[in-house]
This record gives structure tokens, sequence and C-alpha cells, in this order.
């Protein structure tokens, strides 16, 4: 059984195969095939996923080659796949979710026409295709790949409605932030290359460690890790490239369920937590990480408490927590970054299946102050969807509390000002969510306007079961990683992925908490927690926030005005620079030069055809002429 | 007598042929002057072979000849040319009624 390990390129083929399939025979397959493959393909990879992780839970982990990819020189960059206790949670997380995602897709994506449905479904196995690509390469080159993999998809997948010339430019939007921060990554492989002459992890990383003394706070390390973060920023949604994610919701629900939630944005987590080694020997680095980390949490929770889109306000919200999860990496916390990253997939998804539908039930209303009193009639939604909400408060025992708590203890041990801040921010997070959950599911039915009268009705089993598995993951997924104070021994997670983290752990003396503080760190953040839920639900449960947002709220209403501020600052003067170049450059001096050769030739070819004159005197002349020249020729060459 | 002299008439000759040829208008007068050019060679070739001829008419007494014989063969070219010329000649006559070779600037279209 050991051998399954050598099966693991089975894994990204899969989907890859899927996508092939369902993208070239789209106009020939019925949607219910179309969805059986573009499912199966994704439950096939789950499967080998589990026999996978299986093994590497008994301490097995391989590096499998698949072919020399590119070998110049000295520098020898193959494709092979790593599979270790890291990548195989990000295997399960992305498969396993993915799989309940296509699975809610099919009934979600039902009102397509046959061939577009088909490219939805191609799209989404591209995608989980290149997520894998990410998390099981080997080195750094094949991660690129998969990264860059993720963003075209992401870019196809929000522009899926393309004749909406709104949804593309969020859809280019979200391309050209990606891009910047690729650059950065770009610049760092770059970099490694120099320094260390490979770009595998097991290349730069025995090498990192062997040089721990002289490495420590060096240049190189600092620079390689600031670049890293950078591609990290744009990837993840981090401030000042975190822009592209609330426009990104132009796309289908269950896109944003997957992308947007559970996987992509997690690639930035993935690239940090694989590095560990790096960002433990680069303080610098980690505090800048910490530092952006959480004043995108903050910055983005204060946008959430004021947005009236179902969506936009999931979509501050997974800013914001992915914000958590950057401190968590910034302080050293990776096993407690893993651990929200698993967690938040799955009750981010839920909220975000969820919502999607919320939104089917009323005919694509988005807005929630149209809504209300649903909890009468979409009962299995609204359940879930309150027990998503449970969770990312951050209540215990749901899986929330025990990921953030383990990143807001490791924040204290760090500096107290960073737990302050991230405690508040929970606070904002049970707030606003709540705030939504009362206003969407609670009080009275809004939306008999947007229904003409009918009452909705609660959504296909096909997009239900998936609420229900998430749900049931959201209660208990974060019964794998219980902290110390609470169980002894218990915390599995931390366990399992100790071998990736073993290194860092060696470099980094440990803050640890006596008890005490521990548990009145909890409570104080669980205490905050409730009292903001019951606010917010007895605040906006019987009278929702209907009125235009004023002074203040009308800043967050509007984002605090960033987008408009980039605008102002980058987009208005790069059109400024095309528009000069454009009259100057390439009209005046290119078009003047490549018309100017096209003008010579037919003036020449004008002059030229005179000599076509017809008149046989003129060319008995020429001839006379040629003759001449011809002698006169000879008698000097000869000479 | 001198070659020099030869020289400088054919020269003149073959020179006042092509003049002819480039500037009249009128096709039969052009045939003339083309005969002229072909005679100013013959002359040419006609004082060489006497000249070569009395180089070395001490070794050899058929020395030189060779230019005579070639002025033959350019007699017979020049009246198979003129024949076909003139045939040419009479066939535009009949389809224009001029012999004005401006007037066949047709190859213009």
């Amino acid at each position: 059984m050991k051998n399954v390990l050598q099966l693991v390129w089975l894994i990204p083929l899969l989907p890859l195969i899927g996508f092939l399939i369902n993208g070239l025979l789209r106009k020939q397959l019925s949607k219910s095939l179309t969805s059986i493959i573009g499912s199966g393909v994704i439950l096939g990879s789950f499967v080998v996923s589990l026999l996978i992780f299986l093994q590497v839970k008994q301490g097995h982990t391989a590096v499998v080659n698949l072919f020399d990819f590119i070998s110049v020189g000295k520098l020898s960059i193959p494709f092979s796949f790593q599979v270790d206790q890291l990548s195989s949670i990000f295997l399960l997380i992305i498969t396993g979710v993915g799989f309940l995602i296509h699975v809610y897709s099919a009934a979600y994506m039902h009102e397509e026409e046959g061939q577009h449905y088909a490219r939805y479904f191609a799209y989404l196995n591209l995608f989980v295709f290149s997520m894998l690509l990410l998390v099981l390469g080997s080195n750094y080159v094949i991660m690129f790949i998969g990264w860059e993999g993720v963003g075209l998809c992401s870019y196809l997948l929000i522009g899926y409605w393309f004749k909406n010339t709104e949804y593309t430019n969020a859809a280019k939007k979200a391309f050209v932030m990606n891009r910047i921060g690729d650059l950065g990554f770009l610049l760092a492989i770059f970099w490694l290359v120099n320094k260390f002459g490979t770009v595998t992890y097991s290349g730069v990383f025995e090498q990192v460690a062997a040089g721990a003394k002289t490495l420590d706070g060096s240049a190189a390390i600092v620079g390689i890790t600031l670049l890293l973060f950078v591609g990290a920023t744009g990837k993840s949604a981090q401030i000042p490239l975190y822009t592209w994610l609330p426009d990104a919701m132009a796309g289908p629900t269950p896109v944003s369920a997957l992308i947007h939630a559970a996987t992509m944005v997690t690639a930035g987590i993935y690239m940090i937590a694989r590095s560990n080694i790096l960002y433990t020997l680069a303080p610098f680095t980690q505090a800048i990480v910490a530092v952006i980390g959480l004043a995108t949490a903050i910055f983005a929770a204060t946008i959430a408490l004021k947005q009236n889109d179902i969506k936009k306000v999931l979509a501050y919200s997974t800013v914001s927590q992915l914000g958590y999860m950057f401190l968590g990496l910034g302080v050293g916390a990776y096993t407690g970054a893993v651990f929200h990253v698993m967690t938040h997939a799955f009750f981010k998804a839920l909220l975000f299946l969820g919502a999607g539908s919320v939104i089917h039930a009323m005919h694509h209303e988005q807005d929630i102050r149209k809504m209300g009193g649903l909890r009468k009639y979409l009962p299995i939604t609204h359940i879930t969807f309150l027990l998503g909400c449970i969770a990312i408060a951050g209540i215990p025992p749901f899986s929330g509390f025990f990921s953030k708590d383990e990143i807001l203890a490791a924040a204290y041990g760090a500096n107290k000002v960073y737990w302050v801040v991230g405690v508040i921010t929970a606070g904002m997070t049970a707030f606003y969510m709540f705030r939504l959950y009362a206003t969407t599911f609670l009080g009275q039915f809004r939306g008999g306007e947007q229904l003409h009268g009918h009452h909705p009705h609660e959504s296909p089993a096909a997009m239900t079961i998936p609420l229900i598995v998430l749900a049931i993951l959201s209660v208990i997924g974060g019964w794998v990683g219980i902290p110390e104070v609470l169980m002894p021994n218990a915390h599995s997670l931390e366990h399992f992925l100790d071998p990736i983290f073993a290194e860092s752990a060696k470099h980094v003396h440990a803050h640890h908490l006596d008890h005490n503080t521990e548990y009145m760190l909890m409570g104080v953040s669980v205490g905050i927690a409730v009292i903001a839920i019951f606010y917010a639900l007895g605040r906006f449960s019987k009278r929702p926030e209907l009125a235009e947002p004023t002074g203040f709220g009308k800043v967050l209403a509007n984002k605090w005005y960033v987008d408009e501020l980039y605008n102002f600052i980058i987009v208005k003067p790069l059109n400024w620079l095309g528009k000069l170049l454009n009259n100057f450059v390439e009209r005046d001096v290119l078009d003047w030069t490549v018309n100017g050769v096209g003008r010579l030739i037919s003036y020449s070819s004008r002059q030229v055809r005179l000599l076509q004159s017809g008149q046989v005197g003129s060319y008995v002349l020429l001839m006379v002429l040629g003759i001449l020249a011809f002698f006169v020729i000879q008698f000097f060459v000869k000479k | 007598m001198n070659i020099e002299y030869y020289i400088v008439l054919s020269i003149a000759l073959f020179c006042i042929g092509i003049a002819g040829v480039l500037t009249r208008r009128n096709a039969i007068i052009i045939f003339m002057c083309i005969e002229l050019m072909l005679n100013a060679v013959n002359l040419l070739l006609v004082a060489f072979s006497k000249m070569h001829h009395l180089k070395g008419v001490a070794a050899n007494p058929n020395a030189g000849i060779d230019g005579q014989l070639f002025v033959f063969f350019i007699m017979v070219v020049a009246a198979a040319e003129v024949s076909v010329g003139l045939a040419i000649i009479v066939m535009m006559y009949r389809n224009v009624h001029s012999v004005d070779v401006n007037f066949l600037n047709r190859l213009k279209h």
C-alpha cells in the first residue's frame, strides 16, 4: 500500500482529463454527463488523496519524479511531486471541498446553455488541476506554474458571463493584480537560483538549514522572503493588492466559494508555510507579514460592517480571515495558520454556498435589504448558514474557535498589541456575520417585489447536501487541533505537521504561555464574540438596516474609497502615459516609418514605370546605352 | 594605307547608323541605317583582313582570309533580316497605313 504514493500523478491528471473532455466536447455532451464527468474526476482525485493521506499519516513521504523539466548547466529543475504532510492536507482540502462544490454547481448552474455549462465545468476542472500542481510541486517553479494557472482560471471564471462588461472588467482587474504579485514571486525565484543554485524545496531548505548561522537575517533571505510575500499579497488579497477579491464576486457563487474562499487565495499561505525555514530566519519579513496581515484583517472587517450585498460581506470577510492567517504566519504559528486555512475552507465555502442557495431562491437578488425572514422558507440553508456563522465567529466547540484561538495565542506571545487588534477584529467578525444572518434570515420577508409575490423555496438536494456536509465539517473540523490547555496530547494536526516545521522550531524559542493566561485569552475572545453576536441579533433581527449609510458609515460602505484612490494614483497616470505614447511614439514615429517604407516603394515604382513608354525607339536607345556601358566597364575593369 | 584611317571611317559610319536608328521616324529609313551599320562592320573586317595578310603572307599565303569569309556571313544574315523586316513593314502599312514607328507604341497598353 506504500506504493500508492507513486500514483500521486493521478491526482492532477484526472481533473486535467475532465477539463479536456468537457472543454473539447462541450457542444456534444449533455448537461448531466458534463456534471458527472466534471465531478467524478474530482471524486477520483479525492479518493487517491485520501489513500495517500493515510499513508503519509504513518510517516511515509516521498518525492515522486516524473521527468526532467529544465536542465541547464548546473541548474536542474525536475518535474516532480512532493508528497508529504503539508501537501497531503492541502490535497484533501482541495479535492474534498472541490468535489462538494462541483456537485453544488451541477444544480446551481442548471439554467446555463449546454456548451456554456460544459465550459464552466471545464474551467473549474482546469482550476483544480492548477491548484493541485501548486501544492504538489516539489520546487518553486512547479508551484509557479500552478500559481499562474489558478490566476488564469480565476480570470476565466470571474468573467464567465462574458457578455457583461462589468464582470469582464472585474476579471481583468483580478488578473492584473495577481500578475503584479507574480512579478515578486518570479524575482524571488531568480534570486533563489542565484543564491542557492537550485529551486527544489529539499535543495534550498537543506542549504539554508546548513548555513543557518550565517544566513540568519541576511539580505538575501530577507529579500527573497519579502519578494515571495509580495507574490502572496497578490494571490491572497492582502493590502495593497486586495481590491480584486470583492470585485471577483461577479463570478458565479460556487466559483467564489471554491476559488476565493477555500483554495486559490490560500496559495499564498501554502507558499509561506512551505518556506517556513526561510521566514524563521528573516524576523524582519515576519514582522512585515504579521503587520500587513493584521492591518488587512481589521481594515476589511470595518468595510464588511456596512456592506449590503450578501457576497460582498463574505468577500471582505475572506480578506479579513486571510489577514488572520498571515498574522499567524508572521508570528511563527505555522501550524495555526494551516489549521485556519482548513477550518476557513470549511465554513467559508459553507457560507458562500449558503449565500448561493439564498441568491438562487431569491431569483438572483443579492441585496440583503430585500431579503429577510428566509428561515421559514429555506430551512436547511438557514440552519447550515447559522452553523457557519457560529463557526466563523469563533465559538467553541465549533472549528473556527480552535484555529483562531491558536493564532491569537501565538500573537499574544509575540506582541500584545497584535492580540488586542486581533480580538477587536474577531469581535467585528462576529458582529458583521450575525448582522448578515439576522438581516437575511430573521425578521419579515421583504422580497415580495423581487419574486412577484411568490415565496422562495428551498434549493434542490444537489445544493443542500454539500451544505450539510460542510456544516458538519465546520462543527467537528476543529477537533483535530484541540490545544494542550483543554485536552493534553489532542492536537493531532500539530503532531502531524511537525516534520514540516521541525527545522523552524529549532531556531525559535517558543513562548509558552502558562495555562491561566491561555484560559484568560480564550475567555476574552469568546466573550467579546458572544457579546457582539447578541448585540447584532438584537439590533438587526427586528429592525434591519435599510437606510442609506451616512457619515463615517458612508466611508465604510464605499470601502474607504481605496478603489478611487488606486484609480487616481495608478490607473489614470497609466492611461495618460499610454495615450501619450500612442499619439507621439506610435502614430508619429512608428507608423510614419512603416508607412514611409510603403510610400517610398510606391513612389519609386511609379518613376520606374515611366520607362515603359511603349515607344520602340526609346527601347532601342536603352539597349545601345546598355551595350555602351558594358564596354566602358569592361575597359576599366580590365585595366 | 594606315589602318587607323579605315578604323575611323568605320566608326564614323557606325555612329551615323546608330544615330539614324535612334532618331528617324520612318521605318524604311531605320532599316537603311541598320544596313549602314552592318556595312561599316564589313568595311572594318575587310581592312583588318588585309592588314593581317600583309603581315603574315611570308609564312602563309592564305593569312588573314578569315575576315573576308566572315564578311560573307554578315552579308547573308543582312539579306535574310532585311527580307523579314520589310515583310513586317508591309504588314504594318496594311494595318495602319503609315510607316511611322511612333505610331507603334501599343506596348504601352
